[in-house]
């Protein structure tokens, strides 16, 4: 795809990476603070503010310099009194936000050049082939987890149970067997009461449900499912140039994707709270939460960038015809939650 | 249109140019290769002779591991990653990367990343001990509480490697001049496309297990836990998973570097051209379904043995054409040897070895014997240092003269190869001994009957060593005050980079230059 | 320093000296072993065929690959004045050299795929040992005999930190080592307490990785009495490198009689329980518990490993003694603190918390008898 159209476009300098990158890492040193419990030195925390704050501002180098050496002289004889202020959770959730900020004014950016006229088609084709395998790459991140889960069932359990070349596992886990969902662990066969790994006291699945029609995540596929039909709908009307149609349709699939988290929502309080089902229970709530877990945090993304979308044509009038990129990069991303959302159906809740 | 390079630090901070991120990936590869290296020094000076003398068992663990880490995620792919930004664009006649804001916040987020993963040796309870494979659940349950920043660290790392990657597969199928041609693109390029789709891949697979690890930890989940159900070799798998296809995405674009090099020397085109692009895409493909051959002893079923063998075993056959596609291009060429195509050579004579090693271990009841001994050091080292870390040394040889615009040394560079052949020789030759006369991996501390090897493979690693800090002095001195090199550089050299003056100008083709 | 330093010197000209003369390798004894050992099983020979195998293909490959590559070095180079052909594509070339490759490794796969069938064949074992890893040590369990201890390494700390000359089994040497009768198929069934594990004797052909939670299955049939040393060979923590594996092949009727005074042994042992001791017997019995089993973590003088290993100086040691009993019996969970209650004799529990109580200036004075470590794990 050799392109032949004359000049090439290449971005001036640009800030939003180093911000980004600084907004990343506080996030992360933040959220491993939080986690593990290892209070981190506040130096870290101040530097990084220090440095997102001085490439944001650009004051005289004077001026940053002599700040810096205050700070950081600040900071090293305050380091005690900080350390025990600056907990995980706010580094975290500072980083968050400068993070947050960053990528907002990025895409901001990206959108006022599209809409000078800035980028080629080349350059649209590009954001085409990043979005594909952006998109891609998440599909792999799933597959990780679908191949656990795979994994887990066919092989490592009934191994455990002592079938095929476990043979020899009852002798560690006796009166083991195998079943999906799996609401007995092999501790609680060994150990009966004792067990520290329990199993759920209900399972989330199809086969324990009453029937289909009171059974929630038959509800949720639906209601997902619809949602990329109204999404497809939105699509059609953009290409016809409707922008009414569009909002509309936009519009209703956003609803349908808050239904959906809320119903998601919801069966995790009736888990945690009804049903004995929790992270903790063994491989099957491992399992249970995190595919959900992921998906619902994929659909919630994919709820923002829609509602962002929705605002954009809403208030600003944006996309036309013949050029909403941004507009279709969320619809694809809105199908691959929805089909992500029909494998994990079926392999969760149907055959769960 | 952008214009020159801005002045100040400011260049380099927010710099969307992709000669100047890829002079940073290299610089910061360079760092990394010497702290990955000052921590393998720790480790071969502690295992000079038998006994404790210098640090803690613990500490030792550590220091292997970090060693690991900081080379692989680094040195290594950082180092290809700096030179697909400067040569990719050159030699498909572009400006620049697709993406270039993006390619910067790849590059940045890695400084912070290995920041965090450096600062974890300063925590409380230490760093990373459980090696840089960090099998669970040595890594989880019994992992020190820094593992944490650990795992977030590896995050972020594959955030910036998979960004990177996304940017290169967009750059090549979509900023290629006219008349470039899929199958006339230099391999480098080709074995670079090959590789950002294996990154796509399986980054995110890492991500992933890391994540299970981390929900292991902190959120009392069971998927390494047979207690509740599930099975500590389910983390072998997944990170094997990604981690053959990995060793791959460290040596495919070692491919491409050696077949730029090794014609422009012999004087002769590249035998084989489109075999080795097939070769490329089938040691791919294959890497995908071999990953269960590192765990041979983990008690699969037979079948899985066999089939990971023989899976395994088909690798040798792409990798043998590339290798006699290369002494094809040798033979009855008019060859001199230049630094590169020293180093090149000892690439593929180092890399067949341990491609042999490689075929060894690839029969299942040998490895029961070989498994996680020094023999298995040993051919992982054959295969990335004279393999990859060689050509990214061959690499810089090659094009710094047009990065820079000025030449090396060729006494100081034949020294540095001649240093660095010796020393890594006698650094990991030993090793293959050591292995098969059962010394394990990862101990501190062994048996007289291994002292011999082991204290030659100290002596040529601090050798070894030496002759890094010969490259940083010779590379330095040539940016500084080299004598001027030409465009063309070098005699017969063939592709688009050659055709612009040395050094490259700062946004390289504006318009697209016509390939015919 | 002068002596590393002519060590050193003699060191780097000895690959020389041993092309020379094969009485060097003799000499230099085992410091040279530069191969896999052919052993003493059926598998371990097999395996050391097919390496031997394997080697000699790969030698023979490279001698072609490299010889064509050195020719064309020393004939093809601009030096000598020759003009570069441009010969640059061969499909019959490509062909030769992927079908040839293939050809030399279905000849490779066969024994190799013979071997691994004979490897998996564990079926009509005569007798199982359990083997179970943990940090760090193994644990053995005769399981048709009763029969049960744990093997821990007992070469002295004073050796490992250079205080005093390294013996001739230094780090490979137990102080219980597994044994087993000679000409018998036994059958290893392999697990571990904590960590992964890999159970490895090279002699034997057998490694095996010990999975928590999983039992995996080898066996071996040794042909010749005698001993035989291994090693851990799976990262699994600190002293990964400091739990060695001794497996001792007796005779028949030697094992018979081993077998027996093992069982008498565990017997005597169990008596003691009844036993009251007096301090002295208790605090010097406790010394030597704690020298095998505490000192890896807690090391020699009782000062542990600040951030990693807690030291016992004080704390636990001055607490009430129910607690220091909980620790000892019942371990700590998520810590590398075992439950030492099913791994110690109740005698070696009393022991080695008597001596913790009282040793580097806790002085606390008291003591605990092997009964009231019995009833603590009767009430808990």
């Amino acid at each position: 795809m050799a392109t032949t159209e004359g000049n090439y476009y290449v971005p001036e300098q640009s800030k939003l990476p180093l911000l980004a990158s600084i907004g990343m890492f506080v996030t992360v040193f933040g959220a491993s603070s939080w986690m593990s419990g290892i209070v981190s030195s506040p130096l870290v925390f101040f530097v990084s503010l220090f440095i997102f704050v001085a490439v944001l501002l650009q004051p005289p180098r004077k001026v940053t310099i002599a700040a810096g050496v205050v700070l950081f002289l600040l900071v090293s004889a305050g380091s005690d009194a900080l350390s025990s202020v600056l907990v995980g959770p706010l580094v975290f959730g500072v980083g968050g936000l400068m993070f947050a900020a960053t990528i907002w004014s990025w895409f901001s950016i990206v959108i006022s050049e599209n809409i000078a006229g800035l980028n080629s088609p080349q350059l649209k084709r590009s954001y085409v082939w990043g979005m594909g395998w952006f998109i891609f790459s998440e599909v792999m991140f799933f597959a990780a987890f679908f191949g656990a889960l795979f994994y887990v069932r066919t092989l490592a359990l009934p191994w455990l149970a002592g079938e095929g070349d476990g043979v020899h596992n009852p002798l560690l886990w006796p009166g083991f067997e195998a079943h999906w969902p799996l609401m007995e662990t092999p501790d609680m066969a060994a150990s009966g009461d004792a067990a520290e790994v329990r199993g759920p006291d209900q399972a989330m699945s199809l086969s324990q449900a009453g029937s289909l029609f009171t059974w929630l995540p038959f509800w949720n596929t639906l209601i997902l499912l619809s949602s990329s039909v109204t999404v497809h709908f939105a699509h059609s009307a953009l290409l016809k140039g409707e922008r009414k149609p569009f909002n509309v349709w936009l519009g209703a699939t956003i609803v349908l994707a808050v239904v959906f988290l809320f119903l998601q929502a919801y069966e995790y309080y009736e888990a945690y709270a009804l049903m004995g089902l929790t992270l903790q229970s063994g491989i099957y709530g491992s399992t249970f939460f995190m595919l959900t877990g992921f998906h619902g945090a994929h659909v919630l993304l994919g709820t923002i960038m829609l509602l962002v979308m929705w605002l954009r044509s809403v208030l600003k009038g944006h996309f036309k015809k013949d050029d909403h990129f941004g507009f279709e990069a969320t619809s694809w991303y809105w199908h691959f939650v929805d089909v992500v959302w029909v494998i994990l159906f079926l392999a969760v809740y149907i055959f769960g | 249109m952008a214009h020159g390079p801005a002045k100040g630090i400011s260049r380099w901070l927010f710099t969307t140019n992709h000669k100047d991120i890829g002079s940073m990936y290299l610089w910061f590869s360079f760092a990394m290769f010497l702290v990955g290296g000052l921590f393998a020094l720790v480790v071969r000076a502690e295992l000079f002779e038998p006994g404790m003398q210098i640090v803690d068992p613990n500490f030792f663990n550590q220091m292997t591991t970090m060693h690991g880490l900081i080379m692989v995620f680094g040195a290594i792919m950082p180092a290809f990653v700096g030179l697909a930004n400067w040569m990719l664009p050159m030699m498909i006649g572009a400006p620049d990367m697709a993406l270039p804001r993006m390619n910067n916040w790849s590059f940045w987020i890695l400084p912070f990343a290995f920041f965090m993963l450096l600062s974890t040796l300063f925590m409380e309870g230490g760093g990373p001990n459980f090696g840089w494979t960090f099998y669970a659940p040595l890594s989880t349950t019994f992992a020190p509480p820094s593992v944490t920043f650990f795992i977030f660290s590896v995050h972020i790392m594959g955030i910036s490697s998979i960004m990177g990657a996304i940017n290169i597969i967009a750059t090549i199928l979509n900023m290629r001049a006219p008349g470039m041609t899929l199958m006339k693109m230099p391999l480098f390029v080709w074995t670079w496309l090959i590789t950002a789709y294996l990154l796509i891949a399986v980054m995110p697979v890492l991500a992933g297990v890391v994540t299970m690890m981390l929900m292991d930890i902190h959120f009392g989940t069971s998927f390494f836990d047979a207690a509740g159900g599930g099975d500590p070799v389910l983390f072998q798998h997944i990170f094997w998973f990604f981690g053959h296809p990995e060793v791959y995405i460290m040596i495919l674009p070692a491919f491409g570097i050696v077949s730029a090099i090794i014609p422009t020397f012999a004087r002769k085109p590249l035998f084989g051209y489109s075999s080795m692009v097939y070769a490329t895409a089938s040691i791919a493909f294959l890497s995908f379904i071999v990953w269960a051959h590192h765990m041979f002893t983990v008690g699969m079923p037979i079948a899985g043995e066999l089939f990971f063998m023989y899976a395994t075993m088909l690798i040798a056959v792409p990798t043998g054409v590339k290798v006699f596609n290369w002494v094809a291009t040798m033979f009855k060429g008019a060859m001199t040897f230049e630094t590169p195509m020293l180093f090149a050579i000892g690439f593929v004579v180092l890399f067949t070895i341990g491609g042999l090693s490689g075929l060894m271990l690839a029969i299942a009841p040998a490895d029961f014997q070989y498994h996680d001994t020094y023999f298995v050091v040993a051919h992982f080292h054959y295969v990335l240092v004279p393999g990859a870390l060689f050509s990214i040394i061959a690499a810089v040889y090659y094009w710094l003269p047009k990065w820079s615009g000025r030449m090396y040394s060729e006494i100081l560079g034949k020294t540095h190869f001649w240093v660095a052949f010796v020393g890594l020789n006698l650094t990991f030759f030993p090793m293959h001994f050591a292995g098969l006369a059962g010394m394990p991996r990862r101990i501190p501390d062994y048996h007289m009957m291994f002292a011999n090897w082991n204290m030659i493979s100290s002596v040529g690693a601090f050798l070894f060593a030496g002759a890094q800090l010969l490259f940083l002095y010779i590379i330095v001195t040539t940016i500084i005050k080299g004598r001027k090199a030409t465009d063309r550089v070098w005699e017969n050299s063939e592709g688009l980079e050659w055709t612009v003056p040395s050094p490259a100008p700062y946004h390289t083709f504006s318009t697209p230059p016509e390939v015919k | 320093m002068l002596m590393k330093a002519k060590r050193l010197t003699a060191l780097l000209l000895a690959p020389v000296v041993l092309m020379m003369s094969h009485q060097a390798l003799a000499e230099e004894g085992g410091r040279w072993s530069y191969n896999m050992p052919e052993g003493v099983t059926p598998v371990s020979q097999t395996i050391y065929g097919l390496h031997m195998q394997m080697f000699w293909w790969c030698v023979a490959i490279a001698v072609v690959v490299f010889g064509i590559m050195f020719y064309s070095m020393i004939r093809h180079r601009k030096s000598r004045g020759v003009k570069p052909a441009n010969f640059h594509e061969s499909t019959t070339l490509e062909i030769i050299w992927t079908a040839i490759p293939l050809v030399i490794l279905i000849i490779m796969a066969i024994p190799a795929t013979k071997g691994l069938i004979q490897i998996y064949d564990a079926e009509e074992a005569e007798l199982d040992i359990m083997v179970t890893g943990y940090q760090w040590r193994w644990r053995y369990d005769y399981l048709d005999d009763d029969v049960s201890f744990f093997s821990n390494l007992s070469t002295p700390r004073e050796q490992i930190q250079g205080l005093e000359p390294k013996g001739p089994h230094y780090l490979l040497e137990v102080d219980e080592p597994l044994v087993i009768p000679v000409d018998t198929k036994v059958r290893f069934l392999l697990t571990a307490a904590d960590v992964i594990h890999s159970w490895w004797v090279p002699d034997l052909g057998v490694k095996k990785d010990t999975i928590p939670g999983f039992i995996n299955e080898s066996w071996a049939l040794v042909t010749e009495p005698g001993t035989y040393r291994g090693q851990c060979a799976e990262l699994c923590g600190r002293d990964h490198g400091f739990m060695p594996i001794v497996v001792e092949v007796l005779p028949k009727e030697e094992y018979e009689e081993w077998l027996a005074a093992k069982r008498e042994e565990a017997e005597a042992i169990r008596a003691l329980t009844e036993q009251t001791f007096t301090f002295d017997e208790l605090y010097d019995r406790g010394r030597d518990v704690y020298n095998r089993w505490c000192v890896a973590c807690h090391q020699g003088d009782g000062q542990g490993v600040p951030g990693t290993f807690p030291g016992l100086i004080g704390g636990i040691s001055v607490g009430p003694v129910e607690g220091h009993l909980d620790v000892v019996v019942n371990g700590v969970r998520g810590t590398t603190m075992q439950a030492f209650g099913s791994q110690l004799s109740e005698v070696d529990i009393a022991a080695v918390i008597t001596y913790e109580r009282n040793a580097w200036g806790n002085n606390m004075g008291d003591m605990v008898q092997p009964i009231d470590v019995f009833n603590f794990k009767q009430d808990n």
